[in-house]
């Protein structure tokens, strides 16, 4: 060994000039726009002298709602890579039939179809859930920051660490090439040797201990910071549904983080955990991973039905149908989540009872949520509907989950499964819920929380243009993929042979074109509405004659949130201070203890993805040293008492004043 | 705007609190690390049920009976129990605000779990040697993994303790540090807790 | 095509079936809803009956998702409103007890379902009408995943093919499956449904034919780069047609044997059709046990080490025990890790490996005989 030593290897461990992939146009004119954009973007950063204000305001601020800001930027950025990614997709379907080869290679198809579902699934919902849960949790409960403000800064680089390491792959090296799971044996060092895989574990630790951390942080947020007078019973449906979703991020990224060490260890020590011989066994990798990958889809989808609930009864003038029922359905579905996982792969030759038990126990899920779906109904029943988008949302959220939800059902009976699985009808039912689901959510919710983040609405025509580009472009995306499912055609095809299935892709490329447009609309409607900003602004604190605390406030709300906490006789908190008539003390403000900024969490954050990186290319040395210097920056941010300081109190009293005309007296 | 009008409801509601006192911040602390813990100890979950897995895949190489060598093991658990009562006496002192006394128990803690960390590396090195590595079968791998975890687990409370002993000789025991001394308490226990279980599952069960 | 097959109490639910007609082409392009194999059948009918039940639901929940906020729109100040309604034993009552009985039938019938069609269960029936017991024994495939090729054994024949499957109709058949490398699903969608394939493990997958015809049979759990191209011809024929394509196989030249088969075990791409007119004994129990190669130490042999039934023997080398091809050189495979560069012991897609898929295969085989009724 000592023979093959030499320094190049040394110091760059696997890492050689040919790992830039500049044979391959696609990626280079990717590059070249990604360069000269984040030139273009770093140029104006500093012609406009704006790192410090950065620096100092944002990356290392710990405020929840500037951090929540942060998580939304970022997804919002990974969703235009991930679908770039589901374009490409669709174009190479399209077109490789008739002998046609497509214009990706098998090697580049591979690595985009996982890219696409690790970046959709990890960077793009994941950081949307936990952005929304960021900026309206602490204002939901009546609280001035989240419990662990610094670690809440540290979750968002580690999460923000995991997307470095992904969009590495894109310009240096490889992704993998496994699919979204990276199934092993497929994904052992036997078969898949390459840096793929690894850009795939160290990508999904890093963010992995970001996800975790935050999600310890909001459970102890909701529990102990809650305003006086709200008991669990009175809290926010939103809160409950952000709740479950932390016990079951707490609950199951351990299992992610624990699987993805024993492929790492397979991988980089030569240990038999999955690999075919002495001993190995990859069954339980599909098990562990799915044990982490069922709960993580209710992690998504929960906090959707929260923003669902806001929403439904805001828009409807009216209290929430069910309020208990619906709590006792998110904490079923919650406990459930865990007793499902096996339905992901019935065709792997389990038992008949248990792939009957594991079918039942799926099924049982969707009475829970059928309930829910009830609940919204008739909180519009006998209401006052305002056709606002946060409800058009809603409304195509229930017709399309409920479709979603229904193949759900027919995929939890094994027999179906059996010739569904793996089908372009499975496709078709996981986008259906979760595009219809989640995605629908997070537009329902960002244009109903915009105004309070920002201080102005979001401009409503490009919003209903992008509503209605996505809806209709979502049906003609996956509703032909319904079609090929039931005509046997599989997933993660590349080219096709039979040419009657050439129609139904073309519908789908079709309806991927026109969520592009969707897309596109959503972002001229940020465009529009911070043009007009003037015009859109919120005064009240309150433009959509809202029901919870998060609408007490000003907007945006003042660093401290709250001048004063406020004390919650029931549910609604906010709608029964308006109703039955409350003022603001305008005087006997005291000074507020608030969290410092600090730039530690971004510092370890940036150590620990060197260190990923050096990992992935068998830098050892740069390895070493930067989780020397992680470990070193850790206790170095230990020995630092100073973390608080107190606003002073006529520093509270002339914001107060300042925003008192806007927040006016309840009437 | 001061007029307020009340209307059906008996009396005039509280929406502010308006002399509120600062929390006590310590609180919070605890029961996150406390949640911390019970995901770590997930994790631990996952490594038991892998190794009960592959418990008996020794792929035509050495078994457990082979290999363990319970005297050695009986040492190394009364190392890490002592170092857990030796923590206790600290916590003791703490309470008492007798810093010196902190200070002695926590290097007679750390001293221990040093030899326990000492004597797991002596009992790899001599599997390891015996050609029983964790390269060799499933059932190494998911012993080396699973007890390697709680050895590193263990190194990094060392390490902690070492920090916090800097601390507390040299800012004392103020709130902040008596915090951390407990979470740190809680981690050394838990980790004493999983080693029972490992002692038990993934040694004692498999010779006797 | 379909509707001899159906089971009759399914019938009802018929017209599910036909719901879907109108945007169809053919029939021949839906082997899910209009499966050419009893199995397939009856799952499409669990498919139909599931569904009948959730549009139970469905239905009324969408149309109350779009009247209600209509009927209760802001504009329309007819309507009643009512701010605190927001409870109702009664409703909740109903919302929680109509999906709840709606999941009791459809577990029961989840339940008996499942158990009926365990791909690893004999068949009991190989038509609505016709009971397995009237019958000759299953046809036996033994099927092997390879990257990126299926190999079909028939033990009662001695012979064996390359990506090309046929059977006699009506006669059950009973494949054991198994992998060389990776996980695989092996899915004739209108034969049955899939069933993984894994290496050093084996599962069973019976099923029956009840119509002659040419059907498309493929890989359908992903499986790396030659995965598109993994795919198959299967003949489903009348017995006298299955005899000749057997007799075909036996004319070819070429033997399975140990050497034939580690050659075939290579990774390759979009393979042509081969023909084997001899196997050699107990292949696919080695394939299985993952000891094709000399020297190596069978799976089953190792079982009964681990079990304590047999002696290890003090001279077993970790060589006999290896399988997976490693290259744990401290800095990786000595290629390149760029985009372009295909992984390591694995054939680049190219044009070149394409080009023999079907003209060299009906080149040097003459295709099988199928007569249609």
């Amino acid at each position: 060994m000592l023979g093959n030593l030499d320094v190049t290897r040394l110091i760059f461990g696997r890492l050689t000039l040919d790992s830039i992939p500049y044979h391959e146009p696609i990626l280079i004119g990717t590059f070249l726009v990604v360069a000269i954009g984040g030139a273009a973007l770093l140029g104006a950063l500093t012609y406009f002298k704006l790192w410090g204000y950065l620096w100092n305001e944002w990356f290392t601020s710990v405020d929840h709602k500037k951090i929540g800001i942060m998580y939304m930027v970022l997804a919002i950025v990974m969703l235009l890579r991930g679908f770039a990614d589901a374009l490409m997709m669709r174009a190479q379907q399209a077109i490789a039939f008739n002998g046609s080869e497509g214009f990706l290679p098998a090697h580049h198809y591979d690595q985009v179809f996982t890219a696409h579902g690790v970046i959709m699934i990890f960077f793009v919902a994941m950081p949307l859930i936990v952005g929304i849960m960021n900026i309206v949790v602490p204002l939901q409960i009546g609280a001035r920051d989240v419990a662990f403000p610094f670690l809440n800064n540290f979750s968002f680089w580690m999460t923000a660490g995991g997307v470095i390491i992904v969009m590495l792959s894109l310009f240096i090296g490889e992704f993998a090439r496994t699919g979204w799971l990276a199934f092993p044996p497929l994904a052992d060092a036997s078969n898949s040797p390459g840096v793929g895989v690894d850009y795939y574990i160290w990508g999904l630790q890093i963010a992995g201990v970001g996800t975790l951390l935050s999600g310890v942080n909001f459970l102890v947020t909701i529990i102990k910071m809650r305003a006086p007078g709200m008991t669990m019973m009175r809290m926010p449906v939103f809160t409950w549904t952000a709740l479950c979703t932390n016990i079951l991020i707490v609950a199951s990224f351990p299992v992610l983080t624990a699987v993805l060490a024993l492929l790492s260890l397979d991988r980089y020590v030569g240990t038999h955990f999955f690999t075919n011989d002495l001993g190995g066994n990859s069954m339980m990798y599909f098990n562990l991973i799915w044990i982490w990958g069922h709960p993580e889809v209710y992690i998504l989808i929960l906090p959707c039905f929260g923003i669902f609930s806001e929403v439904t009864a805001t828009f409807s003038g009216k209290r929430l149908f069910g309020y208990t029922s619906m709590v006792y359905a998110t904490v079923v579905i919650t406990i459930l989540a865990y007793l499902v996982w096996l339905h992901h792969f019935f065709t792997m030759g389990n038992g008949a009872s248990v792939n009957s038990f594991f079918g039942i126990t799926t099924m049982i899920i969707s009475i829970p949520t059928g309930a829910k779906i009830f609940n919204w109904l008739f909180t519009m029943y006998r209401g006052r509907v305002r056709f606002e988008l946060p409800i058009m949302w809603t409304i195509a959220f229930l017709v399309t989950f409920t479709l979603g939800g229904m193949s759900g059902v027919l995929l939890a009976v094994p027999p179906v499964d059996f010739v569904t699985h793996n089908s372009l009808f499975l496709v078709a039912h996981f986008h259906n819920v979760i595009i219809g689901g989640v995605l629908f959510g997070m537009f329902a919710g960002i244009n109903y929380w915009f105004p309070k983040a920002f201080g102005f609405r979001l401009d409503k025509f490009w919003g209903t243009v992008s509503f209605w580009f996505w809806v209709v472009g979502f049906y003609f995306a996956f509703m032909p993929l319904y079609v090929l499912g039931l005509m046997g055609v599989t997933r993660r095809l590349r080219v096709f042979h039979d040419p009657s299935l050439h129609i139904w892709f073309i519908i789908a490329a079709f309806g991927a074109v026109l969520i592009a447009c969707g897309i596109a609309a959503f972002l001229m409607q940020i465009f529009v509405s911070v043009r007009n900003r003037k015009a859109l602004a919120d005064t009240t604190g309150d433009p959509w004659d809202g029901r919870t605390l998060e609408w007490a406030t000003s907007s945006p709300p003042p660093h401290y949130n709250f001048a004063f906490s406020p004390v919650v006789h029931g549910l609604d908190a906010y709608a029964d201070m308006k109703r039955r008539g409350f003022s603001r003390p305008m005087e006997g403000f005291k000074p507020i203890h608030m969290p410092k900024n600090t730039g530690a969490g971004v510092i370890i954050a940036a150590l620990a993805t060197v260190c990923g990186f050096a990992l992935i290319w068998y830098i050892w040395w740069l390895a070493a040293l930067s989780f020397i210097g992680l470990v070193a920056a850790t206790i170095a941010h230990t020995f630092n008492y100073d973390r608080d300081y107190f606003i002073p109190a006529d520093e509270v009293a002339a914001s107060e004043r300042a925003s008192a005309g806007a927040v006016a007296v309840g009437s | 705007m001061e007029t307020i009008v009340q209307r059906g409801e008996a009396e005039a509601p509280v929406f502010f609190a308006v002399d509120e006192h600062d929390h006590e911040p310590g609180g919070n602390t605890m029961l996150g690390f406390w949640i911390y813990l019970m995901s770590d100890c997930l994790i631990f979950a996952v490594l038991f049920a892998t190794y009960g897995v592959l418990a008996t895949a020794y792929a035509a190489g050495p078994r457990p009976d082979e290999i363990f060598e319970l005297p050695l093991l009986a040492v190394n658990t009364a190392m890490l129990l002592f170092s857990s009562i030796t923590y206790g006496f600290a916590m003791i002192a703490m309470q008492n605000r007798q810093k010196q006394a902190v200070l002695l128990w926590l290097v007679v803690t750390a001293l221990f779990g040093a030899c326990f960390v000492g004597i797991e590396l002596y009992e790899f090195a001599g599997l390891i040697g015996e050609g029983a590595s964790p390269e060799r079968s499933a059932f190494l791998s998911a012993f080396f993994t699973l007890v390697a975890t709680h050895g590193l687990h263990v190194s990094f409370g060392i390490l902690w303790m070492i920090v916090l002993m800097v601390q507390v000789y040299r800012l004392g025991l103020g709130a902040e540090n008596r915090r951390r001394l407990m979470c740190l308490s809680m981690f050394w226990h838990f980790l004493d807790v999983v080693w029972i279980g490992v002692f038990t599952f993934v040694y004692l069960i498999r010779v006797i | 095509m379909s509707d001899q097959y159906g089971a009759a109490p399914l019938r009802p639910f018929r017209f599910l079936a036909l719901a879907a007609l109108p945007f169809m082409l053919s029939a021949c392009d839906f082997p899910v809803l209009f499966p050419d194999g009893d199995v397939a059948a009856r799952q499409r009918d669990m498919l139909l009956i599931a569904t009948g039940l959730m549009l139970l639901i469905i239905v009324p929940v969408i149309f109350m998702s779009l009247y209600f906020p209509w009927r209760y729109r802001a504009t329309n100040k007819a309507t009643d409103y009512d701010a605190d309604w927001d409870h109702s034993t009664k409703l909740e009552l109903a919302i929680w007890t109509g999906p709840l009985l709606i999941i009791i039938v459809l577990g029961a019938v989840t339940w008996v379902g499942t158990h009926l069609l365990d791909p690893f269960r004999p068949l009991d029936r190989i038509t609505t009408s016709n009971s397995v017991a009237l019958h000759e024994e299953p046809l036996e495939v033994q099927v092997v995943a390879m990257n990126w090729k299926w190999l079909f054994i028939y033990p009662q024949y001695g012979v064996a093919t390359v990506n090309e499957l046929a059977a006699p109709v009506d006669r059950p058949i009973r494949f054991d499956l198994t992998a060389e490398s990776v996980m695989n699903a092996f899915y004739v969608p209108t034969m049955a449904g899939m069933i993984y394939s894994m290496p050093g493990m084996e599962t069973k997958l019976h099923a029956v034919m009840n119509t002659p015809g040419v059907f498309d049979g493929f890989a359908s759990h992903y499986n790396g780069a030659g995965f598109s191209d993994m795919h198959f011809k299967f003949y489903s024929q009348k017995a006298a047609d299955f005899d000749a394509w057997i007799q075909n196989l036996k004319a070819s030249d070429k033997a399975l044997d140990t050497n034939a088969y580690l050659d075939l075990a290579k990774p390759s791409e979009a393979v042509p059709v081969e023909y084997f007119s001899s196997v050699e004994p107990d292949l696919y129990k080695r394939v299985l046990g993952m000891c094709v190669e000399p020297g190596k130490l069978c799976m089953q042999q190792i079982v009964n080490i681990d079990a304590g039934k047999a002696e290890a023997g003090k001279d077993v080398s970790i060589d006999q025990l290896k399988y997976d091809s490693y290259d744990l050189d401290a800095y990786g495979s000595g290629e390149a890790q760029g985009a372009t560069a295909p992984a390591a012991n694995r054939l680049p897609h190219s044009d070149q490996t394409k080009s023999g898929n079907s003209e060299s295969g009906e080149d040097t085989i003459a295709p099988p005989q199928l007569h249609n009724d």
